[in-house]
Order: C-alpha cells, then sequence, then structure tokens
C-alpha cells in the first residue's frame, strides 16, 4: 500500500513536470500564436490581437500563465485549440481511442509472435529458422519504421490490393456494430503490422537469450527428468521466467512506441493522437501540442503502471511478498 | 583442447580460445597448471570479432558505405540541387540512372551528397546525448544518495516522455536548421547512455583501485573522470556507436515529418519531401531508405560484434 501511495505521488510529481517544461518550452516558442492567426486571417486591428490575448490569456506573466494553466488542467480544461476552435480535451478525447487500439494491437502482436520466435529460435538454436529470425530481427531494428510503412503501402495499394492503406474506416459505410469492427480491425492490420515490425525483432531477441538462458537451468532439467511433456516443459515452466525481460522491456518502451505510432499514424492516415500532433505542430496549436504532450505522458506512466503489476503476477517474488522474505533470513541464520 | 590426453579441468579452466588455434603445448605436471602467455588484449579482441561472420558483414556494408559517402561525390559530380530531367522520371533514364524526384532532381545525387549530412547528424547527435548521458550517469553513479535519487528522477522524466514529440516540439519551437536538429535529438535520447554510465560506475567504483587512488589523495573530480571513466569506458564506447544508428533513424523520422532542414540534403530529406507522390513515383522514398536501412544495419552489426568480442563469456563459444 505504502509502495503504491509513493508510486502515485512520483507519477503526480512526474506528470507535474511534463506540464511545466511544456509550458516553458512554449514560452521561448519564436511565434505567437496570436500573430499565426491574425496572419491567417489575414490581417486584424490592435483591439481585436489584444484582446485575442486577452482571451488566451497571453498578456499576463509568465509564472501566472503556468499557474492558470495548471489549475485548468486539475480541472480538465485544456483550453480551445487555436486551430479547430473547440475544446482541446474533446479534440484529443476523440482521438486517443485510435492510438490506443494501434499500440495495443502492435504490442499484442509483437509480444506473441516475438515471443513465439524468441522460444522456436532458442529451442532450435542452430536451426535454418532460428538464423532467419536473427536476420530479421536485426532487420526490422534497422529498418525506419515509416520506410516500412511506406513499403507496405506502395506493396498494397498497387501491387496487391488486399488491406486498405489509409484511414481507419471505409468511406462507405457499413452495416452494424460487426461490420464496423470487421472494418476498423481491416483498417488497422497495415499500421499494427508496421509499428509491430520494431517490436517483434525486438522482442524475439530478448526472448531468445532469456530462454536460452532458462533453458539450461537446473529445474528445467528436473521437469524434463520428471518426465513432463516438452510442450509442458516450455510453456508451463520454461515461459514464466523467460518472459520477464520482454515485460520489462515492454514497460520501458511505451514513450518510444508512441513515438513509433506518431511515424505510423502520419503514414497510414489513422485518426490517432500522433497524426493529431504532427498537424498541430504544422499548425502552431499550442494549447493542443500541450495537451498531447500531457496526454502521451499519461499513457507512458499508466502503462508503466500496468507493467508493474502484471509483472507482480509473473513474478511472485516481486511485489506483494517483498516483507516476509527478511524474516526468513533471520530464521535462517539462528 | 584437441588433446585426447589433457585433464579435462585443465581444458575448462584454460583461458579461452578455441581448440583450433591452440598451438600444442608440452603436457604440464599432473594437477600443475601452467597459464598460458595471454595474447594482447587488443590482438584477443580483434581475433573474437574476426569470427564473428555477421560483424565481419557489417564492417563491409559500413566502409561501402563511407566510400559511397565520402569517394562517391568524386565519381558521380551531378549537382543534386540541379533538375536533370523531367519530374518523376523512372529508374534506368537516360540522365538520372536511379530517377528522378519531384521537381526532376536526380535520386542516385541526393544518395550520394545527402549521405555526408545524414552520418554528420547522427554522429553529433550522438556525441551529444552520450556526453550527456556519461556526465549525467558518472555523478548519479559516483555519489549515490540523494543526488543519485534526483538524477535518476530527472532521466525517469526524460523517459517517459514520447522521445520523437518532444523532440518534434524542439525542432519546430527553435526552427528546422541543422543544428537544432541535432541538439534536439541529443538531448531528448540521453537517458538510456546515463543508466548504463550509472551502471557501470556503482560497479567500478567499488573496486579496490579506486579506494587506492582516493586513499593516495585523488579529488572527487580526477576520481571520475581520469580513474572511474576509463574503465567503464568500454561498453559506453559501443552504445555510443549504436546511439549513432538510432539518432540516423530520429533524423529521418523528423525529416520524414517535415521537420528536416529543407536546405541541407539529407536521405530523411528525400524521403521527406516525396512521400505525397510515392505511388507515382516508388523509387523516391525506397532508394533512399534503402540507403538509411543498410547503414544502421551496419552499425548495429558492428557493434554487436564489438560488444561480443569485448565479453569474455562471449568469446569462448
Amino acid at each position: 500500500m505504502k509502495t503504491l501511495l509513493s508510486k502515485l505521488a512520483s507519477v503526480v510529481g512526474l506528470l507535474f513536470a511534463v506540464v511545466a517544461l511544456n509550458f516553458l518550452l512554449i514560452q521561448f516558442a519564436p511565434g505567437d500564436p496570436v500573430e499565426v492567426i491574425v496572419g491567417e486571417m489575414g490581417g486584424a486591428s490592435e483591439e481585436l490581437v489584444a484582446q485575442m490575448r486577452a482571451e488566451y490569456g497571453l498578456d499576463k506573466p509568465v509564472l501566472v500563465q503556468l499557474a492558470i494553466y495548471v489549475g485548468k488542467i486539475v480541472t480538465g480544461d485544456f483550453g480551445l485549440s487555436i486551430y479547430y476552435n473547440q475544446p482541446v480535451l474533446s479534440l484529443i478525447l476523440q482521438r486517443l481511442p485510435a492510438t490506443v487500439l494501434l499500440m495495443l494491437a502492435s504490442m499484442t502482436i509483437a509480444v506473441v509472435l516475438g515471443t513465439f520466435l524468441g522460444i522456436f529460435s532458442a529451442r532450435h538454436p542452430k536451426g535454418l529458422l532460428s538464423h532467419f529470425v536473427t536476420l530479421f530481427s536485426l532487420a526490422g531494428y534497422s529498418a525506419p519504421v515509416f520506410w516500412t510503412g511506406l513499403m507496405l503501402l506502395i506493396l498494397f495499394s498497387s501491387v496487391w490490393p488486399i488491406f486498405p492503406v489509409s484511414g481507419m474506416t471505409s468511406i462507405r459505410g457499413v452495416q452494424g456494430v460487426f461490420g464496423y469492427i470487421l472494418d476498423v480491425a481491416h483498417h488497422l492490420v497495415l499500421p499494427a503490422v508496421t509499428l509491430s515490425s520494431v517490436y517483434i525483432a525486438l522482442y524475439s531477441r530478448l526472448s531468445r537469450a532469456s530462454m536460452l538462458d532458462v533453458l539450461g537451468a537446473d529445474y528445467i532439467r528436473t521437469a524434463r527428468a520428471k518426465g513432463l511433456s516438452e510442450r509442458q516443459v516450455i510453456y508451463g515452466h520454461a515461459l514464466r521466467n523467460g518472459i520477464i525481460p520482454v515485460v520489462t522491456m515492454l514497460g520501458l518502451q511505451m514513450g518510444q512506441l508512441l513515438a513509433g505510432a506518431t511515424l505510423v499514424e502520419t503514414v497510414f492516415n489513422w485518426p490517432g493522437l500522433g497524426r493529431l500532433a504532427y498537424e498541430s505542430i504544422l499548425r502552431r496549436d499550442y494549447p493542443t501540442l500541450l495537451a498531447i504532450l500531457f496526454f502521451s505522458a499519461v499513457i507512458v506512466v499508466v502503462a508503466n503502471l500496468l507493467t508493474d503489476l502484471a509483472y507482480g503476477k509473473i513474478d511472485p517474488r516481486i511485489g506483494g511478498r517483498r516483507k516476509p522474505a527478511p524474516r526468513k533470513t533471520k530464521e535462517a541464520t539462528q | 583442447m584437441t588433446d585426447a590426453t589433457m585433464e579435462p579441468d585443465i581444458a575448462v579452466t584454460d583461458p579461452a580460445q578455441s581448440p583450433a588455434r591452440q598451438p600444442r603445448q608440452p603436457m604440464p605436471d599432473k594437477g600443475m597448471e601452467v597459464p598460458q602467455k595471454p595474447a594482447h588484449p587488443v590482438t584477443e579482441f580483434a581475433r573474437a570479432f574476426a569470427r564473428n561472420q555477421s560483424a565481419i558483414l557489417g564492417l563491409v556494408l559500413l566502409i561501402a558505405m563511407f566510400a559511397l559517402t565520402f569517394i562517391g561525390p568524386f565519381f558521380y559530380g551531378v549537382d543534386p540541387y540541379e533538375m536533370v530531367d523531367m519530374p518523376f522520371a523512372p529508374p534506368g533514364g537516360d540522365y538520372a540512372p536511379l530517377g528522378t524526384d519531384y521537381i526532376g532532381r536526380d535520386i542516385l545525387a541526393g544518395i550520394v551528397t545527402g549521405g555526408k549530412a545524414t552520418l554528420a547528424v547522427g554522429a553529433s547527435a550522438a556525441f551529444i546525448s552520450v556526453v550527456i548521458g556519461i556526465l549525467i550517469g558518472s555523478i548519479a553513479g559516483f555519489f549515490g544518495g540523494w543526488i543519485d535519487a534526483a538524477l535518476m528522477k530527472v532521466t525517469e522524466f526524460f523517459q517517459i516522455l514520447p522521445a520523437l514529440l518532444l523532440a518534434m516540439l524542439l525542432v519546430s519551437v527553435f526552427g528546422a536548421k541543422l543544428l537544432t536538429i541535432i541538439l534536439s535529438i541529443g538531448i531528448v535520447s540521453w537517458p538510456q547512455t546515463a543508466r548504463l554510465a550509472r551502471a557501470e560506475f556503482m560497479r567500478i567504483r567499488k573496486l579496490d583501485y579506486v579506494a587506492a587512488a582516493r586513499t593516495a589523495g585523488a579529488k572527487n573530480a580526477y576520481l571520475i573522470f581520469a580513474v572511474i571513466l576509463p574503465a567503464a569506458l568500454p561498453p559506453l564506447i559501443v552504445a555510443a556507436g549504436l546511439a549513432v544508428g538510432s539518432a540516423i533513424l530520429f533524423e529521418a523520422g523528423l525529416s520524414f515529418l517535415g521537420l528536416g532542414d529543407p536546405n541541407v540534403m539529407s536521405w530523411g530529406l528525400i524521403i521527406g519531401q516525396n512521400r505525397n507522390y510515392l505511388l507515382d513515383a516508388w523509387w523516391t522514398v525506397t532508394l533512399p531508405g534503402i540507403a538509411i536501412f543498410v547503414t544502421v544495419l551496419a552499425i548495429s552489426l558492428v557493434g554487436d560484434g564489438i560488444n561480443d568480442a569485448l565479453n569474455p563469456k562471449l568469446r569462448r563459444r
């Protein structure tokens, strides 16, 4: 409980730091958003400019602006998007599910496929497929993720058009809830495969190394000596320990995954936060940008907390049972 | 050891050498170990590296990319900014062997000239990130305590921020100039090096020779930079090499998002400027992408090779 509280405190501290940093950066920005709007409007009177400055709070001292901003965020008010002229929060909540869906799908593909490939090549380290896995993992890690996406886009739009290459839903309407889900899943294939390619590579490499390590352990020999089937040995005994590095990495890489999602969303026109970030940067839509950075930090932090929880489930040595351990050693020394 | 009469335990404790290379030694007395004269560490390293096929492949690819970048322009002197043919002329045309881009500029010339900027951005951004990482990691690992806790909080802070988003923001705020891009990439990508440096410093600072230096009156700064850092360098150098690869990917990503320096030809820039036309002209994005891919692949192959060769545990295999 105490660790949970301190974790929450550090999460709040980190998020506050994110807000402060983003705000400082915006202060350094050479272009004033009001000037941008005025430029797009094709000029405006001095009074209107001053009025707009006051509206966005740009005429107050920096610290006051920061305090106002933090106060607003606490109440869930992220301001108005300068470009869309609608609340940033609603804009972000519109885009958030698409990004979370893309991230979850890519993560699932990467963990399942990566672990499976890793196990396979750990069991047959000299086999042909094992070499192929090593090669593939190096390639997946070296290709720019947006380039992989562009290559798939070329392949599936002109050569072999079986997957849609743009957007999240068909322009022509689809029938019913089931049809909608199917349609989204169909659109999800290419973005998810692209984003996961990097992580399939990484996780297959990681799980290969850790499975090689685990398969040499004494308890695996014991399990084999007991006459368990190979499947029980691998999936019942070895995998429990073999997957721990993958879970660790998963938590650490959430930020990178989100960054990758930004690029992939831009390639496939996936209507998520990443593409919104790209559009907002082009439009100097600072309120939206601030909120995107804040929400992406929230996504990373939440994902890290979930990973920590999963960790406790996978590895009972970590998490709830820490306390009895010192007592046991005391008994042992007595 | 191929010698059948050799005691098995001697063979096991013998320093790592592959059996084929081992010169035959006179039989030692039973139970007595005659240690071989160990090869010079550099020779040992080079041998281990040379035995690694993928590392050699990486080295060859890397040399090829360097040759393309630094010698190529002398053999292929076409101006990458000049329009040489119709826009979107396909590869194999009369004027541009690898085709032209959306305003008729030669793709091959772009690739040959763009390598310099790509490699320069990669190397200098990696250098900045490694310097920041080593500074923060070494101070945290050396002093420990609250300094460590505070610096690790800062590191954690930079790790939860999606690096690319932060770099996008930095570049768009301070302008898409080469220097801004380099600094932004360096500023957002140091945390991993910091963690590595911290771990190394925490391990090394407890060693006897550091205690000896301290007893001899060395000051903290001297201990950090002259006593501990040299011992911590090998894994950090490998990390720096790999950081060049990821910085190249980073720069390409920024260029793709339209945040590359439009005045400096680079591989990422060619992709970024042509990506809207990729269905009409696949070569404009495919070919520079291959250049990036091969370079990063070569760097990671060589980096892995150096890592393995430095690691005595792996060397035995």
